[in-house]
């Protein structure tokens, strides 16, 4: 489907489980709904290119018949779309192959899901060094699996779900470098009777994992290691130091909300100290403070796939209600069987989140934090001794955060330092000011919308 | 490394080879099945950089697709005959 009108009840950002299933619910309810996606197909990453590889258990199943629901609902889905821009009066900026253009909302849901948390270590921007989401992706994608000198670090879910999925699919892993804290499991235990289902499924792929002989190591001192690209990387396992061949290191430790759209929309946020990162402020429908942007799904506080489904429907509800096509009555009929199974939905993250809580982020001096400027962790160090007291004046004394990622890859990391360098708790460090376009633009871009 | 099982049935041409590549594939995934880890160097320090996060959040993957610098390949469809080139900064 090709671009066209310009104006529409609601367009949603992200054809992820909670930008479709908002979708469905707006468009079914004769609001013309419009989504945008980078990508080429619906699904987000959770079920990327779902549709071209067929479902492969349950919580698949259920994305396919999502995107079912999405393709008979009328809503209209403009793939390849990148959105750089949104203004206070709901107009959404987006390019596609070169050209850009923009598409007014009364409504806007952001259904922009997480990046991963950026988990810096000696080496990490060597390349050959990628995260665990990435890896997936791969997969998901291209059917690429791992051979042979392939190590995976970090800690969480994700790690055990893609190793056991990797291997499935004939892929061949080293091993894997746990580097959770062993104490978490006690503070976790008393979530445990909400996480019993998640607990057998991730029991499930670590079983799967020790039958195909993968070692798993406690470790810490992680190194990537190599001469431009990665060759070996190194590890503290116990009293031992070793040293192994890998031609790809597989990073992760977690995922946080992505906050860009949001922050340069000027919503209001808030520190989830569980999750340790910011999300945006939303009420029970996913309003921000800002009138008429609604959030939906990860990107409002991360709670999985179908967390996001149920969140989204939500959202979705309270656009049109918003919107004069359903009244209060009906909204909240609808609403209310949708947030008990939501709240079912979230019964397993205080477990996990306590589990797996994030590690600390301590990178020595010579590790570089922001990827984009080449920044090490010794100039934030340093700068903060110069007396720089803040993120965004970080930017002025060493550009970090300023390139074409703008902060998405450095964001939490450079705060949990400047805090560390400050005595303070990250919730007292104000996150980066992002500004749009989120993301780079060709002077021919921009042209081409006065057309 | 990555490898696939799977067939690639034609090619595109990175830095002047061809790499073999199939319907689906993004660039950087086409170049990873290849072996191929890094498009890019950096214009602070001129390291070599590839593909990181595969969502388009990064930018480390950037690289001269069909003459356009900065393309993000992970988030650029491969397809037959497409000119892939090192980006230097």
């Amino acid at each position: 489907m090709t671009p066209s009108a310009t104006e529409a009840g609601v367009v949603i950002v992200g054809a992820g489980p909670a930008g479709l299933a908002a979708a469905v619910e707006t468009a079914k309810r004769g609001l013309r709904t419009v989504l945008l996606d980078e990508n080429p197909a619906p699904g987000g990453r959770i079920w990327q290119a779902i549709e071209a590889r067929g479902a492969s258990d349950a919580d698949e199943e259920a994305g396919i018949a999502l995107i079912r629901e999405f393709r008979a609902s009328g809503a209209e889905a403009w793939y390849g779309s990148s959105v750089w821009g949104i203004e206070p009066d709901g107009t959404v900026f987006w390019s596609r192959d070169g050209a850009a253009g923009s598409l007014r909302g009364h409504r806007i849901v952001l259904a922009t899901g997480t990046t991963e948390r950026p988990m810096p270590l000696p080496g990490w921007t060597l390349p050959g060094v990628m995260t665990v989401g990435a890896a997936q992706i791969a997969l998901k994608t291209g059917g690429l699996v791992p051979d042979g000198e392939t190590w995976i670090a970090g800690q969480g879910p994700l790690i055990f779900l893609y190793a056991a999925q990797a291997i499935r699919a004939g892929g061949k892993l080293a091993g894997i470098l746990d580097v959770s804290d062993r104490a978490a499991r006690w503070r976790a235990v008393r979530h445990l009777p909400g996480a019993i289902a998640d607990i057998r499924k991730g029991a499930g792929w670590w079983r799967e994992v020790g039958r195909a002989g993968v070692p798993i190591l406690r470790v810490t001192d992680i190194r990537a290691e190599g001469s431009g690209v990665l060759d070996r990387i190194s590890f503290r396992a116990g009293n031992t130091q070793r040293t192994e061949a890998a031609d790809l290191l597989l990073l992760h430790d977690g995922v946080i909300p992505s906050i860009q759209i949001t922050r340069a929309l000027g919503c209001a946020h808030v520190w989830d100290e569980r999750q340790r990162c910011w999300r945006p402020t939303t009420n029970d429908w996913g309003e921000t403070n800002v009138p008429g942007v609604v959030v939906a799904g990860d990107g409002a506080g991360v709670g999985g796939a179908a967390a996001a489904v149920l969140s989204g429907r939500i959202a979705g509800l309270g656009c049109t209600y918003a919107l004069g096509r359903i009244d209060t009555a009906t909204r909240d009929r609808a609403a209310a069987p949708l947030r008990a199974r939501h709240a079912a939905a979230l019964a397993s993250r205080p477990f996990i989140d306590t589990l797996f809580a994030p590690r600390p982020v301590a990178p020595t001096d010579p590790v570089l934090i922001c990827r984009c400027e080449e920044v090490t962790t010794g100039q934030i160090r340093r700068a903060v001794e110069l007396g720089c007291q803040g993120l965004n004046q970080l930017k002025a004394f060493t550009r970090c955060g300023m390139g074409p990622c703008q902060g998405r890859m450095c964001g939490s990391s450079v705060a949990e330092v400047l805090a560390g360098a400050r005595g303070l708790h990250p919730r007292e460090i104000e996150p980066y000011r992002t500004r749009f376009p989120a993301r780079p633009l060709t002077v021919g871009e921009l042209a081409g919308l006065g057309r | 490394m990555f490898r696939r099982g799977a067939a690639e049935p034609w090619t595109m041409v990175f830095d002047g080879r061809p790499v073999r590549a199939r319907d689906g594939d993004s660039v950087a995934s086409a170049l990873l099945a290849a072996g191929i880890r890094v498009t890019r160097r950096t214009s602070v320090s001129g390291a070599p950089r590839g593909p990181w996060c595969m969502m388009g959040a990064c930018f480390e993957c950037v690289a001269i697709v069909d003459g356009r610098r900065g393309t993000r390949t992970c988030m650029t469809p491969a397809r037959e005959g497409l000119r892939v080139d090192t980006q230097r900064d």
